[in-house]
């Protein structure tokens, strides 16, 4: 348990403090302007003055913080990914994920649960197979089990999947996890804001300058910043930063929804996965169960919800656990992902000097949030990219050294 | 329920319908650069706003072009590739 928690019930400062300061205004020039206030943008800011010593950092959020893709994902966090690069790196988040409570003094409910990614088809099977054997060699903990080991973990699950799609195995990854998102974002922007970099909310990017093929400021509706060095991490609005500096990128925004239900007692200890049923569940601390699907079929810059989505969920929700027919849907959102044709994300350097991206983080960014945040830093700290996110690099594009990662996506987008 | 107007079958619910992605006109492969030919392989323009895209009515096995905004999802136009894209007869709003 975090400390601080003991040390808040037996003060007498109550309420607690703010997690960062209040500003209003920026200053007139920083070294490093990071666009985005969620997770990643936010763990980039904590590194670049925990681990390089940076700390002239400003963090420009146009909403608050975390209240983007942050707050609107799943929480699930594993590293069961397919190509080894994908492995070795959602693995390095994961490891530091699972200390990152004490180091942030923050609970941020990191409770490993276990993963099953249920296959119902042989083909589905043979990915399973494929998924752990790479995990295996990469030294991550996963391994297919059978229909008999799944329904000890998970009585309440009908493995006939109401006779429809029966399941014929999963893959078991041990440490996948759930934790609190928002709190994530709490968490790096107050280690952030302790270390002197400073955070602007309501504060929106309305245009980057760039003379001779390098970033000299930062235009916002709070007034000019110059700067030679901008981190641009704001997932579902991507195209739109990168649009200011006329550079290209293969991302496409699609909508991506999820739901929870009313909390209940608690049965769930696992996260499942269903592929082919197009669903993915935990339950969360509160007792909620905690609900996505797949993308929304084509692109759209927004974050509507709709019934169409609700109902496709809900239904194959009870192809796996029919008892839940009374149970109620309570909330539903959506989020905008920002989709790349390879299903990984796209990280680094970019042609514009000064100009780094963490983008194309679709359905797969928080679980990234620490590493993602860690290797940023460094890349903007060296003007280089460490060689754990060379595979997604912009140019692998033009080089057509694709970093395949769809088989691993959650659920068939 | 949402609706899309396909030029050859009429006012239809969006579950009949595909999207095909935004159309985009292929630079010539003999004389383009690979550089180029890989933009136009990968790169997109993400960015929102009015945009052309190709559609597909699936029962009925029907490409054709819908003129949308992807920032409000309403639709201006529909037709067929070649037809006239003026003619505003057929024009449909996605979200009723």
């Amino acid at each position: 348990m975090p400390l601080r928690l003991l040390k808040f019930a037996l003060s007498k400062g109550h309420p607690a403090p703010r997690f960062f300061r209040a500003l209003e205004t920026p200053k007139k020039s920083y070294d490093v302007v990071i666009i985005g206030g969620g997770g990643h943008g936010l763990a980039a800011a904590y590194y670049l003055a925990k681990d390089h010593g940076i700390t002239n950092v400003a963090v420009l959020e146009k909403g608050y913080i975390g209240g983007g893709n942050t707050g609107r994902n799943t929480t699930i966090v594993r590293s069961n990914y397919l190509t080894p690069e994908g492995v070795n790196f959602y693995d390095a988040s994961v490891k530091i994920y699972e200390g990152l409570s004490e180091e942030l003094d923050l609970n941020l409910f990191y409770s490993t649960r276990g993963h099953y990614t249920l296959a119902h088809t042989e083909s589905a099977m043979r990915t399973m197979r494929w998924r752990a054997e790479v995990n295996k060699h990469v030294g991550v903990e996963s391994r297919v089990v059978g229909p008999d080991e799944i329904a000890k973990a998970c009585p309440q699950l009908d493995l006939s999947c109401s006779g429809q799609a029966p399941i014929l195995g999963a893959l078991f990854h041990a440490p996948g996890s759930v934790a609190r998102h928002d709190g994530v974002a709490w968490g790096y922007a107050r280690g952030a804001d302790r270390l002197g970099a400073e955070i602007y909310q309501n504060t929106e990017v309305l245009g980057i300058d760039v003379k001779n093929g390098k970033v000299c400021g930062v235009k916002t509706n709070k007034g000019y910043i110059e700067t030679k060095q901008v981190l641009c991490a704001v997932a579902g609005f991507t195209p739109r930063i990168t649009e200011m500096v006329d550079l290209e990128t293969p991302i496409v925004i699609h909508p991506l929804q999820a739901c929870v239900t009313e909390p209940m007692k608690p049965w769930l200890n696992s996260i499942f996965v269903s592929g082919s049923l197009h669903v993915y569940l935990s339950q969360s601390s509160r007792g909620e169960l905690v609900m996505g699907s797949s993308l929304d079929p084509y692109e759209v810059h927004s974050t509507r919800s709709t019934l169409d989505f609700v109902e496709g969920l809900t239904s194959h929700m009870l192809d796996m656990f029919p008892f839940l027919s009374n149970v109620k849907v309570v909330r539903q959102w959506a989020g905008m992902a920002d989709m790349t044709p390879d299903f990984a994300p796209i990280m680094g350097k970019t042609p514009i000097e000064g100009f780094y991206i963490d983008a194309g983080w679709g359905t797969w960014g928080f679980k990234a949030t620490p590493i993602s945040g860690k290797t940023m830093a460094q890349t903007i700290a060296n003007d280089s990219a460490p060689d754990l996110i060379h595979s997604f690099r912009l140019s692998r594009f033009e080089d057509y050294e694709l970093t395949g990662e769809k088989g691993a996506a959650s659920v068939g987008h | 329920m949402k609706l899309l107007t396909c030029p050859m079958n009429g006012t239809r619910p969006l579950s009949e319908f595909i999207f095909g992605g935004e159309y985009r006109e292929a630079p010539n492969q003999d004389t383009c650069t690979d550089v180029e030919w890989a933009a136009y392989v990968h790169n997109r323009s993400g960015a929102p706003g009015d945009k052309k895209e190709w559609w597909y009515h699936s029962p009925s096995g029907t490409w054709f072009i819908a003129e949308r905004n992807t920032l409000t999802d309403k639709v201006s136009r529909t037709y067929l590739l070649g037809a006239n894209s003026d003619n505003s007869d057929t024009a449909q709003e996605i979200s009723k």
